[in-house]
């Protein structure tokens, strides 16, 4: 299969960057000043993501379509107001996930995004699902840019007069060379931001506006530190089919008012586990002095007995430290708990520790 | 002082008497991108031509630190542990990793001079 480039390929190469091939794409993993640089600009100021890799799928309908989503969906669709997103996931019957994604609601329907290694299968899975009663579009016409970090507000409201009123969490149309390009106040970075969908077209021209203004083009090596250092899931790492929300600890993210109901895929399993606990769960890992543990470091309990896994670890630029997150038995669950890495046959010591490791700084509104 | 060496490995090495003073290319470090792990060997520890005596690691992944010669660690650069980012800034001078009391000069010989490093470094990056 070829392998697929975005809309801001030519960009990427102008700005020298070093590519790598990221579920079935050319990405940009780094440009010339390097991760760590792209990192502390994205904190300090402002950083740019092309991350037209992922897939927007509009799904069109009205009362019905929120229906039978909410079968699918842990999530009290019934109150999501117009232009409102929220961070849910596609499980299976026993709430394994199979993606996790953002579902905002629009004039048309809904609009859910979903990650790039799992969309086509969320496509077909979502088709299925609803039988075919709705009309459903991946759409590949058009790009999805972020921008992210505390002078993204001010840069994104010089190009497109109107974003910086935003609330988190909530979007809009809005109208960029008179098209329309749907914003929302969101992002993965653990920083106030934006992500951009907008017709291929127009996405060099609005990103070379934004990089104009003083933003600057991150890869995809700094958003991972980035998403990590925040506390945030990397899917086919920190999630997948072997991993409910519960113990995920994303509980947060199912509906109570659902839970209540149940009657969504998995909702069996979701209320067990939320009634009875769990044997496994993510909490976040900080080790002692500089070592770094990755995905797969096996870890132990003080006695020596192997007790979970890394599933992401890296160096935090902005924590100046490594920074990882695992699943643990639930009993070593506890903050503060002392737990060994075994790093390169070394065992390293380590504790448990809440997340983020990077205190965030969204803007507040009505969520 | 002798002229400087170099590895397939992208370590570089240069002797002054028996002892040899060994860390990693420029071209290493770039390949690499932004340092921030480094561990070395301990000192008084024998290691091996073209064993592992070190780690470094990026944000992205951790590789090995071989050594081009045989011999006993005899000093160690702690500066580099304790910040790694000056391995990024100074590779090939002052971010040395370890030096070694070195057992047999012979193992020299099999090792490249800089024009033949520069040329290898070319190639195998294209």
């Amino acid at each position: 299969m070829e392998i697929k480039k975005t809309s801001l390929h030519q960009l990427h190469q102008d700005n020298k960057a070093k590519f790598v091939e990221f579920a079935g794409y050319q990405m940009p993993i780094q440009y010339s000043e390097g991760i760590v640089e792209e990192h502390k600009y994205t904190r300090n100021h402002s950083g740019i993501f092309d991350v037209s890799h992922m897939g927007q799928l509009f799904i069109y309908g009205g009362e019905d379509l929120m229906k039978d989503l909410e079968k699918i969906f842990p999530l009290d669709l019934k109150n999501l107001k117009l232009n409102r997103s929220k961070y849910s996931f596609l499980m299976d019957k026993d709430a394994g996930i199979y993606d996790d994604l953002i579902i905002t609601k629009i004039n048309e329907g809904f609009l859910i995004i979903l990650n790039a290694a799992c969309k086509d299968n969320d496509f077909k899975m979502l088709k299925e699902l609803l039988k075919n009663k709705y009309k459903m579009v991946l759409d590949h016409n058009r790009s999805l840019i972020a921008i992210q970090g505390p002078k993204s507000s001010q840069i994104l409201n010089d190009v497109v007069n109107g974003v910086k009123d935003l609330n988190f969490m909530l979007g809009n149309w809005f109208s960029f060379e008179n098209q329309k390009v749907y914003i929302t106040r969101s992002g993965y970075t653990g920083e106030d931001g934006f992500e951009i969908s907008i017709p291929n077209d127009l996405a060099d021209k609005f990103t070379r506006e934004l990089i104009n203004k003083g933003s600057k083009l991150i890869g995809l090596g700094a958003r991972d530190t980035l998403r990590l250092e925040a506390g945030l899931c990397l899917y086919g790492h920190d999630l997948d089919k072997d991993k409910t929300p519960v113990e995920a600890n994303l509980k947060w993210a199912i509906s109570k008012e659902r839970i209540s109901q149940g009657d969504f895929i998995g909702s069996d399993i979701i209320i067990e586990q939320l009634n009875n606990g769990v044997s496994k769960i993510r909490v976040g890992i900080k080790p002692e002095g500089r070592i770094i543990a990755r995905e797969k470091t096996k870890i132990f309990n003080q006695l020596d007995v192997h007790i979970g896994e890394i599933t992401s670890g890296t160096f935090g630029p902005s924590v100046n430290g490594p920074v990882a997150m695992g699943y643990v038995e639930n009993e070593f669950s506890k903050k503060n708990t002392k737990v060994l890495l075994e790093v390169r046959g070394k065992k390293h010591p380590a504790s448990v520790c809440s997340l983020p490791f990077y205190k965030k700084s969204y803007v507040k509104g009505v969520n | 002082m002798s002229e400087v060496k170099y590895s397939k490995e992208h370590e570089w090495i240069k002797l002054d008497g028996d002892v040899a003073t060994i860390g990693i290319t420029k071209h290493a470090t770039e390949m690499l991108g932004d340092i921030v792990f480094a561990e070395l060997p301990e000192k008084g520890s024998n290691v091996e031509k073209d064993g592992t005596a070190g780690v470094v690691e990026s944000t992205k992944a951790a590789s090995d630190v071989y050594t081009p010669v045989s011999g006993e660690v005899v000093d160690t650069n702690q500066a580099i542990v304790d910040d790694p980012s000056k391995i990024n800034e100074d590779p090939e001078n002052t971010a040395w990793f370890f030096k070694l009391k070195i057992k047999d000069l012979s193992e020299m010989d099999t090792l490249m001079n800089k024009d033949d490093y520069d040329k290898f470094a070319k190639e195998t990056s294209a």
